[in-house]
Protein backbone atom coordinates (compact mmCIF):
# COMPACT_ATOMS: atom_id res chain seq x y z
CA UNK A 1 0.00 0.00 0.00
CA UNK A 2 1.21 3.49 -0.82
CA UNK A 3 -0.25 6.44 1.01
CA UNK A 4 0.24 10.08 0.09
CA UNK A 5 -0.71 12.65 2.70
CA UNK A 6 -1.27 16.37 2.04
CA UNK A 7 1.20 16.63 -0.86
CA UNK A 8 1.96 20.16 -2.04
CA UNK A 9 4.31 21.04 -4.86
CA UNK A 10 5.04 24.32 -6.63
CA UNK A 11 7.43 25.28 -9.42
CA UNK A 12 8.32 28.91 -8.82
CA UNK A 13 5.07 30.79 -8.27
CA UNK A 14 2.99 28.11 -9.96
CA UNK A 15 1.28 25.69 -7.60
CA UNK A 16 1.02 22.35 -9.39
CA UNK A 17 -0.17 20.00 -6.63
CA UNK A 18 -2.39 21.28 -3.85
CA UNK A 19 -2.88 19.26 -0.66
CA UNK A 20 -3.48 15.88 -2.34
CA UNK A 21 -4.02 12.80 -0.18
CA UNK A 22 -4.84 9.30 -1.36
CA UNK A 23 -4.32 5.62 -0.55
CA UNK A 24 -3.12 3.35 -3.39
CA UNK A 25 -4.18 -0.18 -2.52
CA UNK A 26 -2.18 -3.38 -2.95
CA UNK A 27 -3.34 -5.83 -5.64
CA UNK A 28 -5.35 -3.14 -7.42
CA UNK A 29 -4.69 -0.96 -10.43
CA UNK A 30 -4.96 2.52 -8.95
CA UNK A 31 -5.44 5.13 -11.64
CA UNK A 32 -4.69 8.84 -11.47
CA UNK A 33 -6.53 10.75 -14.18
CA UNK A 34 -6.87 14.36 -15.15
CA UNK A 35 -6.36 16.78 -18.00
CA UNK A 36 -2.90 17.50 -19.38
CA UNK A 37 -1.10 19.84 -17.00
CA UNK A 38 -3.34 18.99 -14.07
CA UNK A 39 -0.41 17.71 -11.96
CA UNK A 40 -0.69 13.92 -12.43
CA UNK A 41 2.90 13.33 -13.50
CA UNK A 42 4.18 15.67 -10.79
CA UNK A 43 2.36 13.56 -8.19
CA UNK A 44 3.97 10.43 -9.62
CA UNK A 45 7.42 12.03 -9.63
CA UNK A 46 6.95 13.10 -6.01
CA UNK A 47 5.88 9.55 -5.14
CA UNK A 48 9.01 7.97 -6.62
CA UNK A 49 11.31 10.68 -5.30
CA UNK A 50 12.26 12.40 -8.57
CA UNK A 51 10.73 15.60 -7.15
CA UNK A 52 10.80 16.59 -3.47
CA UNK A 53 7.39 17.80 -2.25
CA UNK A 54 7.12 21.27 -0.66
CA UNK A 55 5.19 19.57 2.12
CA UNK A 56 3.41 16.29 2.74
CA UNK A 57 4.41 12.67 3.16
CA UNK A 58 4.63 9.61 0.90
CA UNK A 59 4.53 6.28 2.76
CA UNK A 60 5.38 2.87 1.30
CA UNK A 61 3.75 0.30 3.59
CA UNK A 62 4.22 2.65 6.50
CA UNK A 63 7.79 3.70 5.59
CA UNK A 64 7.95 7.52 5.37
CA UNK A 65 9.76 7.70 2.00
CA UNK A 66 9.85 11.49 1.74
CA UNK A 67 11.55 11.79 5.12
CA UNK A 68 14.12 9.08 4.54
CA UNK A 69 17.81 9.60 3.78
CA UNK A 70 19.00 9.14 0.20
CA UNK A 71 20.44 5.72 1.13
CA UNK A 72 17.15 4.56 2.68
CA UNK A 73 15.27 5.85 -0.37
CA UNK A 74 17.50 3.77 -2.64
CA UNK A 75 16.47 0.66 -0.69
CA UNK A 76 12.77 1.47 -1.23
CA UNK A 77 13.43 2.21 -4.90
CA UNK A 78 14.78 -1.30 -5.38
CA UNK A 79 11.18 -2.43 -4.72
CA UNK A 80 9.80 -0.09 -7.38
CA UNK A 81 9.27 -0.83 -11.06
CA UNK A 82 8.39 1.97 -13.41
CA UNK A 83 7.07 2.12 -16.93
CA UNK A 84 7.95 5.49 -18.43
CA UNK A 85 5.91 7.33 -21.02
CA UNK A 86 8.58 6.83 -23.69
CA UNK A 87 9.74 3.46 -22.36
CA UNK A 88 13.17 4.82 -21.32
CA UNK A 89 14.89 1.65 -22.48
CA UNK A 90 18.68 1.90 -22.54
CA UNK A 91 19.57 2.45 -26.21
CA UNK A 92 22.91 0.68 -26.07
CA UNK A 93 21.46 -2.53 -24.63
CA UNK A 94 19.37 -5.23 -26.31
CA UNK A 95 15.89 -6.08 -25.06
CA UNK A 96 17.19 -8.95 -22.93
CA UNK A 97 20.04 -6.85 -21.54
CA UNK A 98 17.53 -4.14 -20.64
CA UNK A 99 15.30 -6.62 -18.83
CA UNK A 100 18.29 -8.25 -17.13
CA UNK A 101 19.74 -4.90 -16.04
CA UNK A 102 18.09 -4.71 -12.58
CA UNK A 103 18.95 -8.38 -12.03
CA UNK A 104 22.61 -7.76 -12.95
CA UNK A 105 22.72 -4.79 -10.62
CA UNK A 106 20.90 -6.05 -7.56
CA UNK A 107 20.97 -9.84 -7.52
CA UNK A 108 23.58 -12.56 -7.44
CA UNK A 109 21.65 -14.81 -9.81
CA UNK A 110 23.60 -17.14 -12.09
CA UNK A 111 23.49 -16.41 -15.83
CA UNK A 112 21.12 -19.34 -16.27
CA UNK A 113 18.72 -18.03 -13.62
CA UNK A 114 18.84 -14.58 -15.16
CA UNK A 115 18.09 -15.94 -18.64
CA UNK A 116 15.14 -17.85 -17.19
CA UNK A 117 13.79 -14.76 -15.46
CA UNK A 118 14.28 -12.60 -18.56
CA UNK A 119 12.46 -15.12 -20.74
CA UNK A 120 9.65 -15.36 -18.17
CA UNK A 121 9.23 -11.56 -18.14
CA UNK A 122 9.36 -11.31 -21.93
CA UNK A 123 6.78 -14.09 -22.21
CA UNK A 124 4.59 -12.25 -19.71
CA UNK A 125 4.52 -9.22 -22.02
CA UNK A 126 4.26 -11.34 -25.18
CA UNK A 127 7.72 -10.50 -26.49
CA UNK A 128 9.18 -13.98 -26.77
CA UNK A 129 12.00 -14.29 -29.29
CA UNK A 130 12.76 -10.54 -29.38
CA UNK A 131 15.64 -10.88 -26.90
CA UNK A 132 18.41 -9.74 -29.24
CA UNK A 133 16.69 -6.69 -30.74
CA UNK A 134 17.78 -3.17 -29.82
CA UNK A 135 15.19 -0.56 -28.72
CA UNK A 136 15.60 1.29 -32.04
CA UNK A 137 14.36 -1.85 -33.82
CA UNK A 138 11.11 -2.05 -31.82
CA UNK A 139 7.70 -0.51 -32.55
CA UNK A 140 6.12 1.86 -29.99
CA UNK A 141 3.96 -0.88 -28.50
CA UNK A 142 6.86 -3.32 -28.30
CA UNK A 143 9.02 -0.70 -26.56
CA UNK A 144 6.30 -0.24 -23.94
CA UNK A 145 6.05 -3.99 -23.45
CA UNK A 146 9.82 -4.39 -23.18
CA UNK A 147 9.89 -1.53 -20.65
CA UNK A 148 7.10 -3.26 -18.71
CA UNK A 149 9.14 -6.48 -18.72
CA UNK A 150 12.12 -4.56 -17.31
CA UNK A 151 9.88 -2.91 -14.70
CA UNK A 152 8.72 -6.29 -13.34
CA UNK A 153 12.04 -8.15 -13.74
CA UNK A 154 13.15 -7.68 -10.14
CA UNK A 155 9.74 -8.64 -8.67
CA UNK A 156 8.81 -5.12 -7.57
CA UNK A 157 6.24 -4.55 -4.84
CA UNK A 158 5.17 -1.28 -6.44
CA UNK A 159 4.61 -0.61 -10.14
CA UNK A 160 4.25 2.89 -11.59
CA UNK A 161 3.09 3.48 -15.16
CA UNK A 162 3.27 6.97 -16.64
CA UNK A 163 0.88 7.31 -19.58
CA UNK A 164 1.35 3.68 -20.66
CA UNK A 165 -0.88 4.13 -23.72
CA UNK A 166 0.34 7.44 -25.08
CA UNK A 167 1.17 7.22 -28.77
CA UNK A 168 -0.34 3.75 -29.15
CA UNK A 169 -3.27 2.62 -31.30
CA UNK A 170 -6.45 1.58 -29.41
CA UNK A 171 -5.84 -2.14 -29.94
CA UNK A 172 -2.27 -2.08 -28.64
CA UNK A 173 -3.44 0.11 -25.75
CA UNK A 174 -5.88 -2.60 -24.74
CA UNK A 175 -3.05 -5.17 -24.80
CA UNK A 176 -0.91 -2.98 -22.53
CA UNK A 177 -3.86 -2.36 -20.18
CA UNK A 178 -4.61 -6.06 -19.97
CA UNK A 179 -0.94 -6.79 -19.22
CA UNK A 180 -0.83 -4.23 -16.43
CA UNK A 181 -3.98 -5.63 -14.85
CA UNK A 182 -2.82 -9.23 -15.19
CA UNK A 183 0.64 -8.52 -13.78
CA UNK A 184 -0.81 -6.55 -10.87
CA UNK A 185 -3.13 -9.36 -9.88
CA UNK A 186 -0.71 -12.23 -10.54
CA UNK A 187 2.20 -10.65 -8.69
CA UNK A 188 0.13 -8.88 -6.01
CA UNK A 189 1.68 -5.47 -6.63
CA UNK A 190 0.52 -1.99 -5.78
CA UNK A 191 0.10 -0.46 -9.23
CA UNK A 192 -0.29 3.24 -9.95
CA UNK A 193 -1.20 4.25 -13.50
CA UNK A 194 -1.14 7.84 -14.65
CA UNK A 195 -3.31 8.37 -17.71
CA UNK A 196 -5.85 10.52 -19.46
CA UNK A 197 -7.04 7.64 -21.59
CA UNK A 198 -10.67 6.85 -20.66
CA UNK A 199 -10.42 3.40 -22.26
CA UNK A 200 -7.75 2.50 -19.70
CA UNK A 201 -9.85 3.90 -16.90
CA UNK A 202 -12.82 1.77 -17.88
CA UNK A 203 -10.74 -1.35 -18.59
CA UNK A 204 -8.50 -1.51 -15.54
CA UNK A 205 -9.39 1.33 -13.15
CA UNK A 206 -10.18 -0.40 -9.87
CA UNK A 207 -9.55 2.71 -7.82
CA UNK A 208 -9.48 6.16 -9.38
CA UNK A 209 -8.14 9.52 -8.27
CA UNK A 210 -9.25 12.46 -10.43
CA UNK A 211 -6.91 15.46 -10.26
CA UNK A 212 -8.29 18.82 -11.28
CA UNK A 213 -6.01 21.88 -11.30
CA UNK A 214 -3.68 20.16 -8.85
CA UNK A 215 -6.45 19.23 -6.40
CA UNK A 216 -7.85 15.86 -5.33
CA UNK A 217 -11.21 16.44 -6.99
CA UNK A 218 -12.88 13.04 -6.96
CA UNK A 219 -12.18 9.42 -6.01
CA UNK A 220 -14.10 6.29 -6.91
CA UNK A 221 -14.14 3.23 -9.18
CA UNK A 222 -14.54 2.79 -12.93
CA UNK A 223 -18.20 1.98 -12.45
CA UNK A 224 -18.87 5.03 -10.32
CA UNK A 225 -17.15 7.43 -12.71
CA UNK A 226 -19.93 7.12 -15.31
CA UNK A 227 -22.67 7.84 -12.83
CA UNK A 228 -21.09 10.67 -10.87
CA UNK A 229 -22.68 14.09 -11.03
CA UNK A 230 -19.38 15.90 -10.62
CA UNK A 231 -19.35 18.45 -13.44
CA UNK A 232 -15.56 18.52 -14.00
CA UNK A 233 -15.41 14.71 -14.18
CA UNK A 234 -18.26 14.61 -16.65
CA UNK A 235 -16.58 17.26 -18.78
CA UNK A 236 -13.43 15.12 -18.76
CA UNK A 237 -15.15 11.81 -19.47
CA UNK A 238 -17.52 13.14 -22.10
CA UNK A 239 -15.02 15.44 -23.79
CA UNK A 240 -15.77 14.91 -27.49
CA UNK A 241 -18.80 16.33 -29.32
CA UNK A 242 -20.02 12.79 -29.93
CA UNK A 243 -19.73 11.75 -26.28
CA UNK A 244 -21.33 14.98 -25.09
CA UNK A 245 -24.61 13.70 -26.57
CA UNK A 246 -24.36 10.71 -24.21
CA UNK A 247 -23.60 12.86 -21.18
CA UNK A 248 -26.17 12.28 -18.43
CA UNK A 249 -28.39 15.32 -17.80
CA UNK A 250 -29.03 16.50 -14.28
CA UNK B 1 27.78 18.06 -5.65
CA UNK B 2 27.85 16.02 -8.85
CA UNK B 3 31.42 14.86 -8.22
CA UNK B 4 30.43 13.73 -4.73
CA UNK B 5 27.78 11.51 -6.28
CA UNK B 6 30.15 10.35 -9.03
CA UNK B 7 32.65 9.10 -6.47
CA UNK B 8 29.97 7.52 -4.24
CA UNK B 9 30.14 3.83 -3.39
CA UNK B 10 29.20 1.70 -6.43
CA UNK B 11 26.12 -0.52 -6.09
CA UNK B 12 27.96 -3.47 -7.64
CA UNK B 13 31.67 -3.36 -8.49
CA UNK B 14 31.42 -6.00 -11.23
CA UNK B 15 28.91 -3.86 -13.18
CA UNK B 16 31.16 -0.80 -12.91
CA UNK B 17 34.18 -2.86 -13.94
CA UNK B 18 32.31 -4.09 -17.03
CA UNK B 19 31.31 -0.52 -17.82
CA UNK B 20 34.92 0.71 -17.43
CA UNK B 21 36.10 -1.90 -19.96
CA UNK B 22 33.33 -0.81 -22.34
CA UNK B 23 34.33 2.85 -21.97
CA UNK B 24 38.03 2.07 -22.49
CA UNK B 25 37.04 0.53 -25.81
CA UNK B 26 34.55 3.25 -26.71
CA UNK B 27 36.46 6.36 -25.61
CA UNK B 28 40.04 5.13 -26.00
CA UNK B 29 40.38 2.48 -28.67
CA UNK B 30 37.69 4.23 -30.70
CA UNK B 31 39.89 7.34 -30.89
CA UNK B 32 43.08 5.52 -31.84
CA UNK B 33 42.80 5.89 -35.61
CA UNK B 34 42.08 9.60 -35.45
CA UNK B 35 45.02 10.17 -33.10
CA UNK B 36 47.33 8.03 -35.24
CA UNK B 37 46.55 9.91 -38.46
CA UNK B 38 46.79 13.35 -36.86
CA UNK B 39 50.06 12.49 -35.07
CA UNK B 40 51.83 11.16 -38.16
CA UNK B 41 50.88 14.20 -40.25
CA UNK B 42 51.61 16.73 -37.51
CA UNK B 43 55.00 15.11 -36.83
CA UNK B 44 55.81 15.44 -40.52
CA UNK B 45 54.74 19.08 -40.67
CA UNK B 46 56.70 19.98 -37.51
CA UNK B 47 59.84 18.43 -39.03
CA UNK B 48 59.51 20.27 -42.34
CA UNK B 49 58.76 23.59 -40.62
CA UNK B 50 61.74 23.13 -38.29
CA UNK B 51 64.07 22.38 -41.20
CA UNK B 52 62.65 25.38 -43.10
CA UNK B 53 63.42 27.69 -40.17
CA UNK B 54 66.85 26.32 -39.26
CA UNK B 55 68.73 28.23 -41.96
CA UNK B 56 71.72 29.32 -39.90
CA UNK B 57 74.92 27.31 -40.58
CA UNK B 58 75.56 27.42 -36.80
CA UNK B 59 72.51 25.22 -36.13
CA UNK B 60 73.28 21.57 -36.86
CA UNK B 61 70.66 19.64 -38.83
CA UNK B 62 70.18 17.10 -36.05
CA UNK B 63 68.34 19.95 -34.28
CA UNK B 64 65.42 19.16 -36.59
CA UNK B 65 64.96 15.78 -34.91
CA UNK B 66 65.57 17.29 -31.48
CA UNK B 67 63.04 20.11 -32.08
CA UNK B 68 60.43 17.73 -33.44
CA UNK B 69 60.77 15.41 -30.45
CA UNK B 70 60.53 18.23 -27.92
CA UNK B 71 57.52 19.85 -29.66
CA UNK B 72 55.69 16.56 -29.82
CA UNK B 73 56.50 15.30 -26.33
CA UNK B 74 56.03 18.58 -24.49
CA UNK B 75 53.07 20.13 -26.26
CA UNK B 76 51.59 18.51 -29.34
CA UNK B 77 50.76 15.04 -28.00
CA UNK B 78 49.56 15.88 -24.47
CA UNK B 79 47.85 19.22 -25.15
CA UNK B 80 46.81 19.40 -28.81
CA UNK B 81 45.71 15.76 -28.92
CA UNK B 82 43.78 16.29 -25.67
CA UNK B 83 42.08 19.30 -27.29
CA UNK B 84 41.15 17.07 -30.23
CA UNK B 85 39.84 14.45 -27.79
CA UNK B 86 37.86 17.19 -26.02
CA UNK B 87 36.06 17.70 -29.34
CA UNK B 88 35.55 14.05 -30.21
CA UNK B 89 35.11 12.35 -26.83
CA UNK B 90 33.76 15.38 -24.95
CA UNK B 91 30.91 16.04 -27.37
CA UNK B 92 30.17 12.32 -27.48
CA UNK B 93 29.88 12.10 -23.67
CA UNK B 94 27.76 15.25 -23.36
CA UNK B 95 25.34 14.21 -26.10
CA UNK B 96 25.10 10.59 -24.87
CA UNK B 97 24.31 11.56 -21.28
CA UNK B 98 22.16 14.50 -22.43
CA UNK B 99 20.05 12.20 -24.60
CA UNK B 100 19.73 9.76 -21.70
CA UNK B 101 18.51 12.66 -19.55
CA UNK B 102 15.83 13.92 -21.95
CA UNK B 103 14.61 10.40 -22.80
CA UNK B 104 14.16 9.63 -19.06
CA UNK B 105 16.82 6.89 -19.06
CA UNK B 106 18.59 8.62 -16.16
CA UNK B 107 15.28 8.82 -14.26
CA UNK B 108 14.87 5.09 -14.92
CA UNK B 109 18.26 4.40 -13.32
CA UNK B 110 17.40 6.58 -10.32
CA UNK B 111 14.07 4.84 -9.80
CA UNK B 112 15.79 1.45 -9.89
CA UNK B 113 17.79 2.67 -6.89
CA UNK B 114 20.99 3.22 -8.86
CA UNK B 115 23.26 6.24 -8.36
CA UNK B 116 22.97 7.39 -11.98
CA UNK B 117 25.82 9.91 -11.72
CA UNK B 118 28.15 7.24 -10.40
CA UNK B 119 27.10 4.56 -12.86
CA UNK B 120 27.24 6.78 -15.94
CA UNK B 121 30.14 9.13 -15.19
CA UNK B 122 32.64 7.28 -12.97
CA UNK B 123 33.47 4.57 -15.55
CA UNK B 124 34.08 7.25 -18.19
CA UNK B 125 36.39 9.24 -15.89
CA UNK B 126 38.34 6.15 -14.81
CA UNK B 127 38.54 4.77 -18.37
CA UNK B 128 39.81 8.04 -19.85
CA UNK B 129 42.34 8.63 -17.06
CA UNK B 130 43.61 5.10 -17.62
CA UNK B 131 43.65 4.89 -21.42
CA UNK B 132 44.59 8.45 -22.43
CA UNK B 133 48.25 8.16 -21.29
CA UNK B 134 48.56 5.12 -23.58
CA UNK B 135 46.97 7.05 -26.45
CA UNK B 136 49.28 10.00 -25.89
CA UNK B 137 52.34 7.73 -25.72
CA UNK B 138 51.30 6.19 -29.04
CA UNK B 139 50.76 9.70 -30.41
CA UNK B 140 54.30 10.70 -29.34
CA UNK B 141 55.81 7.67 -31.03
CA UNK B 142 53.80 8.15 -34.24
CA UNK B 143 54.51 11.89 -34.29
CA UNK B 144 58.25 11.31 -34.10
CA UNK B 145 57.93 8.53 -36.70
CA UNK B 146 55.93 10.85 -39.00
CA UNK B 147 58.68 13.44 -38.61
CA UNK B 148 61.31 10.89 -39.58
CA UNK B 149 59.40 9.75 -42.68
CA UNK B 150 58.72 13.30 -43.89
CA UNK B 151 62.17 14.63 -42.91
CA UNK B 152 64.01 11.93 -44.82
CA UNK B 153 61.57 11.78 -47.74
CA UNK B 154 61.66 15.55 -48.27
CA UNK B 155 65.44 15.75 -47.84
CA UNK B 156 65.11 18.15 -44.89
CA UNK B 157 67.62 16.01 -42.98
CA UNK B 158 69.27 12.63 -43.28
CA UNK B 159 68.12 9.55 -41.44
CA UNK B 160 71.29 9.65 -39.28
CA UNK B 161 70.82 13.35 -38.36
CA UNK B 162 67.18 12.86 -37.41
CA UNK B 163 67.82 9.79 -35.26
CA UNK B 164 70.82 11.46 -33.64
CA UNK B 165 68.60 14.48 -32.95
CA UNK B 166 65.80 12.57 -31.28
CA UNK B 167 68.34 10.78 -29.05
CA UNK B 168 70.13 13.97 -28.00
CA UNK B 169 69.54 15.82 -24.71
CA UNK B 170 66.68 13.57 -23.72
CA UNK B 171 65.14 14.46 -20.35
CA UNK B 172 62.98 11.59 -19.01
CA UNK B 173 61.13 14.02 -16.70
CA UNK B 174 59.50 15.54 -19.80
CA UNK B 175 57.62 12.29 -20.40
CA UNK B 176 56.45 12.29 -16.77
CA UNK B 177 55.35 15.92 -17.17
CA UNK B 178 53.44 15.13 -20.37
CA UNK B 179 51.67 12.11 -18.98
CA UNK B 180 50.75 14.00 -15.79
CA UNK B 181 49.13 16.66 -17.97
CA UNK B 182 47.37 13.96 -19.97
CA UNK B 183 45.77 12.39 -16.89
CA UNK B 184 44.55 15.79 -15.66
CA UNK B 185 43.20 16.68 -19.11
CA UNK B 186 41.41 13.31 -19.26
CA UNK B 187 39.68 14.12 -15.96
CA UNK B 188 38.67 17.56 -17.27
CA UNK B 189 37.33 16.21 -20.58
CA UNK B 190 35.17 13.49 -19.02
CA UNK B 191 33.90 15.32 -15.95
CA UNK B 192 33.10 18.63 -17.67
CA UNK B 193 31.35 16.92 -20.59
CA UNK B 194 29.43 14.61 -18.28
CA UNK B 195 28.34 17.60 -16.17
CA UNK B 196 26.92 19.41 -19.21
CA UNK B 197 25.16 16.27 -20.40
CA UNK B 198 23.81 15.32 -16.97
CA UNK B 199 22.15 18.68 -16.40
CA UNK B 200 20.60 18.98 -19.87
CA UNK B 201 16.95 19.99 -19.82
CA UNK B 202 14.55 20.26 -22.75
CA UNK B 203 14.93 18.46 -26.05
CA UNK B 204 17.25 17.67 -28.94
CA UNK B 205 18.22 21.32 -29.40
CA UNK B 206 19.45 21.54 -25.80
CA UNK B 207 21.44 18.31 -26.20
CA UNK B 208 23.26 19.93 -29.13
CA UNK B 209 23.87 23.08 -27.09
CA UNK B 210 25.17 21.04 -24.14
CA UNK B 211 27.53 19.23 -26.48
CA UNK B 212 28.88 22.51 -27.92
CA UNK B 213 29.16 24.05 -24.45
CA UNK B 214 31.13 21.07 -23.20
CA UNK B 215 33.69 21.41 -26.03
CA UNK B 216 34.10 25.15 -25.36
CA UNK B 217 34.54 24.74 -21.59
CA UNK B 218 36.84 21.74 -22.05
CA UNK B 219 39.10 23.67 -24.43
CA UNK B 220 39.38 26.69 -22.14
CA UNK B 221 39.96 24.58 -19.03
CA UNK B 222 42.60 22.46 -20.78
CA UNK B 223 44.49 25.56 -21.87
CA UNK B 224 44.33 27.10 -18.39
CA UNK B 225 45.33 23.81 -16.74
CA UNK B 226 48.18 23.46 -19.24
CA UNK B 227 49.56 26.83 -18.19
CA UNK B 228 49.24 26.08 -14.47
CA UNK B 229 50.80 22.59 -14.71
CA UNK B 230 53.65 23.89 -16.87
CA UNK B 231 54.33 26.66 -14.37
CA UNK B 232 54.27 24.18 -11.49
CA UNK B 233 56.33 21.41 -13.07
CA UNK B 234 58.76 23.04 -15.48
CA UNK B 235 59.58 26.42 -14.00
Amino acid sequence: MIEIKNINKSFGDRKVVNDVSFVFETGKTNIVIGESGSGKTTILKVMVGLHAPDSGVVEYDGRPFTQQSEKEKQEVRKEIGMLFQGGALFDSLTVEQNVAFPLDMFTNMSQEEKNERVNYCLAKVKLEGRNKLFPAELSGGMKKRAALARAIANNPKYLFCDEPNSGLDPKTSLVIDALIKEITQDLGMTTVVITHDMNSVMEIGQKILFIYKGNNWWTGTNKEILTTDNEEILDFVYASEFLKQLKPRK
Amino acid sequence: MLLKRVFGKPEKFSMYYKQILYEIDSLGIGSLWLIAIISVFMGGVITIQSAYNFTSPFIPLYAVGLGTRESIVLEFSPTIVSLILAGKVGSNIASEIGTMRISEQIDALEIMGINSAGYLILPKVVAAMFINPFLITISMFLGVLGGYIMGVASGACTSYEYIFGIQSFFIPFNIYYSLTKTVIFAFIITSVSAYHGYYTTGGALEVGKASTRSVVYNSILILVANLVITQLMLV
